[in-house]
């Protein structure tokens, strides 16, 4: 397949306009040979976080499709083998001392599992004290606790009960908002979300879910929404890219995507939603062909301007 | 929750629609006030706390809750898997088929192990991670069935294999690969053959979807519903994704903290919840009618909706 | 927490380094007894070893100080040897002879197996190749063998130090080998990755966030390798090869072979070190089974 370009999901962007906080210019990700049956997790990938508009970009695919793979590179967590992910324009796998430090600051992740994030030998306070201490936020041992304390008000949380605990004394939805609560300390430029909320109670999604999309309403900051879930891409993001073996099918605002998919993949994911309607089940059409999902993406769908409304 | 309306109708494809699925009300199985207790450190703690319902013959019954609700442990116990210190302390199970009606809770454990698999059999929770690694999959179906039937030929089961590959949809290749050589997918249609290699009268499912692609999770669901209705078990399916059993079962039954808060048609669930907490389930699910509607969501998961529930929930243990 | 919530992940799904294990290893080791004999038992033997100089003359562990050829009596509750050694007197002083030499090696071996094998485990790529080569190349030398050779060519006799550093030298592969593959398995875990993300650097990471998280193992090694490396000192000194001049255990055992102790009828002789070191033995061997059930909470008996 030949490479083609994601540009910014915002409409009103032109490529190349101002700069990008954080970039993917042309990258791919293989594993061994792949004249020899290596795998392509990622194709010719490119994609953009401007540095003057926050973005809250849904990243949707099953497993396979490359989508960790895609926030591993953009956290810096391995190299691409071709390709180059730049940060403020320059490849993030030189950066100098400062540069390094920044990049580490600005671009932070919520993952899936709210029990593997936390170290089990430390109590939760270590969660959030590391990079406190790293970033050097607090002026004060006083101001660090104060700061711990209020980002986990702002979660729904209560200091008294959940500083000092360790992680396997809180629940799931406790762990969870706690992750939340560590990038509100530490108000990056860009949260790479994956899975946020996958492993976590159907009562307690929609409000962390609610709260990631506050973070970038109140403070800028652009998120990359990592899900399997296409109901929730659709109720928190604007944007969407649906990936499938490493490519980008279909890409644009994420109303006319999901509700009026053109690509066959996206037609298929949305058709196995299961549908919390027991009077809409699930038909009995036959399979797609999965040859059809190498037709060409379509890209770039934009809702016509009257029915683009953001979620109140 | 009615369904979508005004734009965007390109969604409900015309593929979608309403099944109607003829249910005997002939119960299969009975549960009567089942209490599963397990010792802690701070003093002995009912799981499953006076739980009590029916699934009838050729019904999906759905037992759904959120983590700490007990469905999975009302599944094991169904099946007397629960490990010691951990024990039915009191209840009835009632199988009823064809030549009478038997208390599970009271077999001896010779005599539940030949009631599983041939009366009630299991898809664990991760049941795909189950198979065993070095041996292939037709190994798999020749344990179920020597351990029941020592007398089986190796023709018999070939023979009995092949038919249980081809109702989940799987080619006969499948029988001589490995686990690690076949999809997610595959291995949990595998799993569900396994469980009905002794046609069953009763197939629990325990979040047998938990792991899988939603695009394979649904194809897995299809498979599961189809060997039912050839073989004409009952199932009793464990999940916490109201989706997924708006999408199969009959009735459902919500579990919270150890008791069934509330049991009803899986339409009249959606349409008009009774208990506060069915009414919190509900009300939570993401929907493609509007974007945003998970901030209305947030305030049902309020300390005022918790009291509320806490209220109409009686005896729950805390 | 919930205590619905806690019964339900317990059965369904506590992941094996999780810190259920840190809170109930307190209460556990109440129900570990293995753990807790073999270490009272360790502790006895210790507590001989330091309060014994109280109770007996240590200069008796001479030759020549007392009638030789004694069976245990009031005066000499363990005996005499054929060269007029007070055996509880020996006893007092060979102990600790015997273990410091497993101390020794012990703490080496653990230290130069600890930094290697989490070295090679994090850092990955030559520098793991190149460690577990060399590991690979030394755990095929057949180590007693050159314990032998190198103790049987050292002109006079060799020092209780010089032996622990010997057999340190070949015991640190089993830790390293051990360590590795416990940190690889740790280092993708996304604790790491926070790690990362919070600004940690490699060197910080390996000491604050994994190391915690290997005592168990650490623990289980350190034992492990004390006991073979008191075992290795035993062997050489019961061959001959240990120091000629202290009263070892292992000293002891091969006089009492080489002055025919059992034709002669002096049981007290042979059985006082045996004894003693399998009292040692057993008490290492059950700490390092309750170690193990700690590192491994498979091991355990179910409990809820």
């Amino acid at each position: 397949m030949e490479g083609r370009d994601v540009s910014q999901p915002i409409p009103s962007s032109q490529p190349g306009s101002g700069a990008n906080l954080l970039e993917m210019r042309n990258v791919s990700q293989i594993f061994g040979n792949p004249d020899k049956g290596g795998t392509i997790a990622l194709n010719d990938m490119s994609f953009a976080i401007p540095e003057d508009k926050p973005i809250f970009t849904s990243l949707v695919g099953e497993s396979g499709s490359g989508k960790t793979t895609f926030a591993r590179l953009l956290l810096g967590f391995q190299n691409p083998t071709r390709g180059e992910v730049l940060y403020r324009g320059k490849n993030i796998a030189s950066l100098n001392g400062a540069d390094s430090r920044a990049f580490r600051h600005d671009v932070q992740a919520v993952f899936q599992d709210p029990f593997e994030v936390y170290n089990p030998f430390y109590r939760i306070d270590h969660l959030l004290e590391v990079p406190i201490r790293k970033f050097k936020l607090a002026r004060s041992k006083a101001h660090a606790r104060t700061m711990m304390e209020e980002a986990l008000v702002a979660v729904g949380l209560d200091p008294r009960v959940t500083l000092g605990r360790y992680p396997h004394q809180l629940s799931g939805g406790q762990r969870q908002r706690i992750t939340v609560a560590r990038a509100l300390l530490l108000k990056p430029k860009v949260i790479i979300a994956d899975e946020p909320v996958s492993m976590v109670d159907a009562s307690l999604r929609a409000s962390i879910l609610g709260t990631l999309r506050d973070l970038h309403d109140s403070y800028g900051i652009s998120f990359l929404y990592i899900t399997h879930d296409l109901t929730t891409a659709y109720q928190v993001s604007d944007d969407i890219l649906v990936l499938y073996k490493g490519n980008v099918v279909e890409s644009g605002d994420v109303v006319p995507v999901i509700k009026d998919p053109q690509h066959p993949y996206t037609r298929l994911l949305v058709s196995s939603i299961p549908w919390p309607d027991p009077s809409m089940r699930w038909g009995d059409e036959t399979p797609p062909d999965p040859a059809t999902f190498s037709m060409p993406p379509i890209l770039n769908r934009r809702e016509p301007p009257s029915e683009a409304a953001p979620p109140s | 929750m009615s369904a979508p309306t005004g734009t965007a109708t390109a969604t409900e494809p015309t593929s979608r629609r309403l099944v109607h699925r003829v249910v005997s009300d002939e119960p299969m199985l009975t549960v009567e006030d089942l209490r599963v207790q397990f010792p802690t450190d701070r003093g002995d703690f009912n799981a499953v706390n006076g739980v009590s319902f029916t699934l009838n013959r050729g019904e999906r019954f759905g037992l759904v809750g959120e983590s700490g609700s007990g469905k999975s442990t009302t599944a094991l116990a169904i099946m007397r898997m629960i490990k010691p210190p951990g024990r039915i302390i009191s209840g009835r199970i009632l199988l009823h088929r064809d030549g009478g009606t038997v208390d599970m809770a009271t077999l001896s454990d010779e005599q539940m192990r030949e009631m599983r698999l041939s009366a009630v059999s299991m898809i664990p929770q991760g049941s795909m991670n189950s198979l065993n690694p070095v041996r292939r999959v037709r190994d798999h179906f020749e344990d179920s069935i020597l351990a029941h039937n020592e007398k089986a030929t190796k023709g018999e089961i070939a023979e009995r294999m092949k038919e249980l590959l081809t109702m989940v949809g799987l080619p006969l290749s499948a029988g001589k690969l490995y686990p690690h050589e076949l999809s997610g997918g595959m291995k949990q249609r595998v799993c569900i053959a396994l469980s009905i290699t002794l046609a069953p009268s009763v197939i629990i499912a325990d979040e047998p979807t938990s792991a899988l692609d939603v695009v394979v999770q649904r194809r897995v669901m299809e498979t599961l519903g189809h060997v039912q209705d050839l073989i004409g078990a009952s199932v009793l399916f464990v999940g916490h994704d109201m989706g997924l059993l708006a999408q199969f079962v009959d009735r459902v039954g919500v579990m919270y903290r150890g008791k069934l808060v509330e049991v009803d048609t899986i339409q009249n669930i959606f349409a008009a919840p009774r208990h506060p907490y069915t009414q919190m389930l509900i009300s939570s699910l993401p929907t493609l009618t509007e974007r945003g509607a998970f901030r209305k969501a947030r305030s049902a998961s309020d300390a005022a909706t918790a009291a509320n529930i806490a209220a109409s929930t009686p005896g729950t243990s805390s | 927490m919930d205590l619905a919530m806690q019964v339900e992940e317990q059965l369904v799904n506590a992941p094996p380094d999780s810190g259920l294990r840190r809170r109930t290893t307190w209460k556990y080791l109440r129900r570990n007894p293995k753990l807790v004999v073999g270490a009272l038992m360790f502790l006895g033997l210790l507590a001989f070893s330091f309060l014994g100089p109280l109770f007996v003359n240590t200069d008796e562990a001479a030759p020549m100080s007392a009638m030789p050829v004694t069976a245990p009596s009031r005066e000499y509750p363990f005996g005499t040897d054929d060269q007029g050694r007070n055996l509880l007197a020996v006893a007092v002083v060979g102990l600790p002879l015997t273990l410091q030499v497993g101390l020794i090696a012990g703490v080496v071996a653990i230290l130069i197996g600890t930094i290697l094998g989490l070295t090679a485990g994090y850092l990955g790529g030559w520098v793991d190749l190149l460690i577990r080569g060399i590991c690979d190349i030394l755990l095929t030398v057949p180590g007693l063998v050159v314990l032998i050779t190198v103790a049987a060519s050292i002109k006079g006799s060799i020092s209780v130090q010089t032996m622990g550093l010997v057999v340190a030298a070949l015991a640190w592969m089993w830790p390293a080998r051990t360590i590795r593959s416990q940190v690889l398995s740790l280092r993708e875990r996304a604790y790491i990755q926070m790690a990362k993300l919070s600004g940690m650097r490699t060197p910080e990471i390996i000491f604050r966030e994994i190391m915690p998280n290997l005592l168990p193992f650490l623990a289980a090694s350190f034992v492990g390798s004390v006991s073979a490396a008191i075992l290795a000192s035993i062997g050489l000194e019961a061959l001959g090869l240990g120091p000629q001049s202290e009263p070892t255990l292992g000293m002891t055992i091969y006089w009492s072979i080489t002055y025919n102790a059992v034709i002669r009828g002096l049981w007290w002789w042979i059985v006082m070190p045996i004894a003693l070191i399998i009292i040692l033995f057993l008490s290492l061997f059950l700490m390092s089974a309750g170690l193990d059930e700690i590192a491994n909470p498979r091991l355990r008996k179910a409990d809820a």
